[in-house]
């Protein structure tokens, strides 16, 4: 009976990926107002205030409009905010509620917790992200050129921040613990990561300093799918991506196998 | 083969207490297994350690053979287990929370569904199926994680406490199921503070105290081992008892007696001696349970 109900190998692992996969999409829907609806709105107030109110003033850049160099960045913004919330809300809160037990002593590999959770943080980011590039076609008109260029970064970029949610909700003893990387890390990063303006436009020093920044590389690879010019060469950006990435799941994967901060 | 078979277990905390001492454990395939103990005596340490919640410090457990060390996927995938807390998605329905669970161990949606259905219905969920866990009332949420942890039809389930705060017709039911399940051929490893539930339902018993099994018997040995066992007698009128020596009788209330009736003593020969002192027994039951008098006689010795 109970070989007919377990399937093993491969099927099981697809069945305990689709689970966790299913239940974060349908967790993304459930509570769409607050997973969705907050992002798209605030992008939407970025454009008409800085896009439409003060970008008018701000010259071309690279001969493409302000408003239209910002649609990237802002979308990007949107995709990092996304994808870090959902994993570390979401993990956090099976923590909080101890439902992650449900997991742990199920036969589910390590490496198929992180990729549920990450594939559902990388939809729900890619979701806000779309619908945030559909709202800038009413403030300008969007062009893509390099779509395989645009994909890789975006995908990349949820992934590595979905991760991060994930280590972020490991560690996380409190609900407060899981607003700390956001509010003092993340939001810092990503306004300093060249949403609003090219870091040539910078002085030197701010320039060096930039080029610490992660989330610039991200941004101006994304932006470089969409203009076809960047501040980075591409493949830096696209190496810093795959390393961080590399790095943080193996972080992760190594934090769920000794149990940090859910087993004792 | 041994369902669970543990060799000298042990369990430091950090920072914390050494929670278990060395524990030497196996039940047998098809047991119905209690493990009993006061509140922090290991037994929740214990069954965490063997579902992978815990880490140990020392010693080996096996699951009907698989090492939770060695072969730790296969060691899951037998064992079901009911914690003491509820620890379902409070916003989740029933139908989704044990679809859900399955999944994690490898079931296909549409044969979690059937199973889904054969296991509420047994357990009287179905109709609540599509309500999210939150409304349903205390003895449901502790159904539902019965049928939750036997959605992928475990070879050994550990319950741990499962009918704390159930009401007595819901916690007979549920006894009911507990026995059809280990009739078919599922281990049952059960803690539970309810020693009626342990005499009733279980074949076997270990005692826990302070991280060190204190004793491991068939319930039934246990039983027999008890040197006296206290009842209470409500006869029709109370009179002079003085001439009875053979048992220790003193006077419960104004027409029950308490008497002390020894192992190899006979309780006819105790209605009789009465009898010829024209008291009739009205009633004639143990004043605790044999089990919960002889666990006590055990920790406090």
């Amino acid at each position: 009976m109970e070989k007919q109900l377990q399937r093993r190998g491969a099927e099981a692992v697809w069945i305990n990926f689709y689970t966790i996969f299913r239940k974060e999409v349908s967790r993304i829907f459930r509570i769409w107002t607050q997973t969705i609806l907050p992002p798209v709105i605030t992008q939407s107030l970025y454009f008409v205030i800085f896009g439409g109110f003060v970008g008018s003033q701000i010259p071309d850049i690279n001969g493409i409009s302000y408003m239209a160099f910002i649609v990237p960045g802002l979308v990007m913004m949107a995709v990092i905010t996304s994808a870090f919330q959902n994993v570390v809300g979401s993990f956090f809160g099976a923590k909080f509620q101890k439902n992650i037990d449900e997991l742990l002593v199920s036969p589910t590999p390590n490496w198929v917790i992180i990729a549920g959770y990450v594939m559902g943080g990388v939809f729900r980011g890619i979701l806000v992200g779309l619908i945030v590039y559909l709202v800038s076609a009413f403030f300008t008109h969007p062009q893509v050129y390099n779509f395989g260029i645009v994909l890789l970064f975006i995908l990349l970029t949820a992934v590595l921040f979905s991760v991060g949610g994930l280590v972020n909700a490991i560690f996380a003893r409190k609900f407060d613990d899981v607003q700390i990387i956001p509010t003092f890390v993340l939001t810092p990063l990503t306004y300093l990561g060249g949403v609003f303006y090219s870091i040539h436009r910078l002085p030197e020093f701010w320039q060096g300093v930039s080029r610490l920044n992660p989330v610039l590389y991200m941004i101006d690879g994304f932006r470089y799918g969409f203009f076809g010019f960047s501040d980075v060469p591409i493949i830096w950006s696209a190496s810093m991506l795959i390393g961080l990435t590399v790095v943080m799941v193996a972080w992760a994967n190594w934090l769920l196998w000794r149990g940090v901060g859910m087993k004792s | 083969m041994k369902a669970l078979e543990i060799k000298n277990l042990v369990k430091q905390y950090t920072n914390g207490p050494l929670a278990l001492k060395g524990v030497n454990l196996e039940i047998a395939q098809g047991d119905f297994f209690a493990l009993l103990g006061a509140n922090g005596a290991g037994k929740t340490t214990l069954i965490n350690i063997t579902t992978n919640l815990v880490n140990k410090t020392e010693g080996t457990v096996s699951v009907f053979g698989n090492d939770i060390d060695k072969s730790r996927e296969e060691a899951k995938r037998v064992v079901g287990v009911v914690p003491q807390e509820f620890n379902f998605n409070i916003f989740e329905t029933v139908l989704d929370i044990v679809c859900t669970y399955a999944g994690y161990f490898g079931v296909p949606r549409k044969e979690a569904l059937n199973r889904a259905e054969e296991v509420l219905t047994k357990l009287e969920l179905w109709s609540k199926k599509d309500a999210k866990s939150m409304q349903l009332s205390g003895g449901m949420k502790r159904r539902l994680m019965i049928a939750r942890a036997l959605m992928h039809n475990p070879k050994l389930l550990i319950l741990d406490e499962p009918t704390a705060g159930v009401d007595v017709e819901l916690r007979h039911g549920m006894w009911n199921y507990l026995r059809e399940l280990n009739v078919s051929g599922t281990t049952i490893l059960l803690t539970t503070h309810y020693l009626e539930e342990v005499e009733q339902m279980c074949r076997n018993v270990a005692i826990i105290k302070q991280g060190e099994i204190i004793k491991n018997d068939s319930v039934k040995g246990l039983l027999n081992n008890m040197e006296s066992q206290n009842f209470l007698v409500v006869v029709n009128k109370l009179r002079d008892y003085e001439s009875i020596r053979e048992f220790k009788i003193s006077t419960f209330d104004e027409n029950t007696l308490e008497v002390q009736v020894m192992a190899g003593q006979s309780l006819s020969k105790l209605v009789t001696d009465l009898a010829k002192l024209e008291m009739e027994v009205i009633d004639l039951k143990p004043k605790n349970n044999r089990l919960e008098q002889l666990y006590l006689n055990i920790l406090r010795s």
